[in-house]
């Protein structure tokens, strides 16, 4: 009896193990298809692969791509995640080399179908697209920024937008190499209600810190 | 806090019944008397937190270290349907009263995808709960499962108390039985949605 | 029974979903758009006709104490076995469907068909019984997801043809509930099956 089970058990997992084997290749090929799809989504033309990096920050160490044209390096692909709906928002953020938003893509997301999950439609993502962000404020226009949310899902729109405000902090400390400032970024989409009128406090302060920037500019 | 918001979330805004559809079977199967109802979910209560328990320390320490992670679903029924096996016997040996109790619900659980479904969410899914997304640790996937299976049984007794009132209305023909049932379900749904946005 | 019989008879009158109310769990977490649908009744069938081959074929060595555990053994390695080649052939389909593949192991229809039919039928009727099942399986997820798409997302596998949002309710939970109580009961009156 134990015997019996034993040998299906011996043999279910010798052929697990065998079809693990065969398709472990594939699975990283598709895995790698993904990025390198994503990559090419949100940079400009560029040549050969793009170099993979890594960087640390307060967070864990986060890897990004630098892509270059005939040896000029054009954009970095920085991957970077906060906390939606349901679970996190992980994105693929092009940033060319002059420091404008190029392109976005989602990588990940487990938010609601028909809701949230219209953060990978065009009408949201689309505003992201060659995004300028010393003209534009990032954040959804209900906390004062320039960015349409998607409708009855501000909860995905503030993580998406954090998302590109993470990413744009770390493009930051990998040009500057600084450790990126990524607490205004994490801690706008929160949903606890004391947290969300801290970012509301935090999203105003940006709003406040772009509007200095710009008076500085204007000074100048 | 982080763990109050854990509870609050898996009992009442991501309701393993009504938003994650896990469990759906004994959900519409065993609802329709009160008492069994309350009898189910305490089953279900002690396994999915047991069982939990032991798949979470069977990833970390086993699966993980021998990098045999692809054989976790093979692994994961087998060691819930042994602890079911397990608990029964000790069940029947320890508290008669118990086991007369939660007994008959027991062989079920084994299929019922709720505590497979919870073993593998806390082991593959990054949880944000107001912070930085990460994966759970111990105590939290405990918490997770006991306050997730504390939401099945609120479900489950709502839901029967609910059935238990309809079976004296005169139903028309086709909707008798689970039709009726699931339109129950979807406005008690309805009712949990409100929940939504809330942590 | 002839093989054709053993095929169609999943379609309607052992309709896994709509007449023996089987397998509820998927039927109501994937079924967001037809597309899924049809994904999850896939996956389910490919682990059902291999897992009902491979039990019928067993059987007789297996002793009766341990049948179930076996079952389910064969069950999640075929699983297992379906994750990898999700995860190489259809990352996007695998990482839509989630959860509810790993969990076709605790689906009361595989082990239910490997303890009704494969395990007292000849490994042919069984693969012919687990496509027939399966395939039903299929079509009724795939009308569901069909419905909750049309009047949820204003779609139809993937070709939106109303401008704007649906009837979002219908994407969500308590649409699943209300779209497959109302297709039981269309059901019901159309095949006169209780």
């Amino acid at each position: 009896m134990v015997l019996s089970l034993g040998v299906i058990c011996l043999v279910g997992s010798g052929l697990l193990a065998g079809v693990y084997v065969l398709t472990k290749d594939p699975i990283e090929a598709a895995a790698e298809a993904k990025t390198n799809n994503a990559i090419r989504q949100v940079l400009p033309e560029f040549d050969g692969v793009p170099e993979q990096k890594t960087i640390e920050t307060d967070g864990g160490t986060i890897s990004y791509y630098v892509a270059s044209n005939a040896g000029e390096v054009i954009g970095y692909a920085v991957t970077a995640s906060a906390s939606g709906f349901s679970g996190p928002v992980s994105l693929m953020v092009g940033i060319t080399a002059d420091g404008i938003v190029y392109n976005t893509s989602v990588l990940s997301q487990s938010e609601t179908p028909g809701l949230g999950a219209k953060c990978t439609e065009p009408a949201f993502a689309d505003q992201f697209k060659n995004l300028n962000p010393a003209a534009t404020k990032l954040a959804v226009k209900k906390d004062g920024g320039d960015i349409d949310a998607i409708t009855a899902s501000t909860i995905t729109s503030r993580a998406y937008v954090a998302a590109v405000n993470n990413a744009l902090a770390i493009y930051q400390a990998i040009v500057s190499g600084g450790v990126p400032d990524m607490s205004t970024g994490a801690s706008v989409p929160t949903e606890d209600p004391a947290a969300q009128s801290a970012a509301d406090t935090a999203a105003a302060q940006t709003a406040g810190d772009t509007a200095a920037a710009q008076t500085a500019e204007e000074n100048k | 806090m982080e763990y109050l918001i854990i509870i609050i979330s898996a009992i009442f805004v991501n309701n393993i019944l009504l938003a994650q559809f896990l469990g759906c079977c004994p959900f519409l199967g065993v609802s329709n008397k009160l008492s069994t109802a309350v009898g189910m979910s305490g089953a279900v209560c002690f396994v999915i937190t047991l069982s939990t328990l032991v798949t979470y320390l069977l990833q970390y320490y086993v699966l993980v270290p021998l990098h045999i992670e692809f054989m976790q679903t093979i692994t994961f029924i087998l060691v819930i349907a042994a602890l079911v096996q397990m608990v029964e016997i000790i069940l029947k040996k320890i508290s008669p009263s118990l086991y007369q109790a939660l007994g008959i619900f027991l062989p079920l659980i084994t299929t019922n995808c709720a505590v497979l479904g919870i073993a593998l969410i806390v082991v593959t899914k990054e949880f944000t709960f107001g912070g930085e997304p990460h994966m759970l640790n111990l105590a939290e996937s405990v918490v997770y499962a006991f306050a997730s299976s504390l939401g099945f049984g609120l479900a489950m007794i709502l839901f029967a108390g609910l059935r238990e009132q309809i079976a004296l209305n005169k139903v028309p023909k086709p909707f008798r039985g689970i039709p009726i049932a699931l339109v129950t379900a979807s406005i008690l749904a309805m009712a949990f949605m409100g929940f939504s946005g809330m942590v | 029974m002839g093989k054709f019989k053993l095929i169609t008879k999943g379609l309607v009158k052992e309709n896994p979903t709509f007449v023996l109310l089987l397998g509820m769990c998927p039927t109501l977490a994937t079924t967001t758009s037809a597309m899924n649908g049809m994904g999850m009744g896939l996956a389910t069938m490919f682990v059902l006709v291999l897992s009902n081959m491979v039990i019928s074929a067993t059987a007789p060595y297996i002793p009766d104490k341990v049948r179930i555990p076996s079952y389910i053994v064969i069950i999640a390695a075929f699983v297992t076995i379906l994750q990898f080649i999700m995860q190489a052939y259809t990352p996007a389909m695998y990482e839509t469907l989630g959860l509810f593949i790993p969990l076709i192991v605790v689906n009361c229809i595989v082990l239910g068909r490997a303890e009704a039919f494969a395990n007292k039928n000849s490994v042919i009727d069984s693969a012919c019984d687990g496509i027939g099942i399966g395939l039903g399986f299929t079509m009724s997820l795939t009308i569901l997801g069909l419905v909750r798409e049309i009047l949820g997302s204003g779609s139809a596998f993937g070709f939106k043809f109303i401008e704007g949002d649906g009837i979002i309710a219908f994407v969500l939970a308590p649409g699943a509930f209300l779209a497959l109580a109302y297709l039981i009961v269309i059901f019901r009156k159309i095949t006169k099956i209780e």
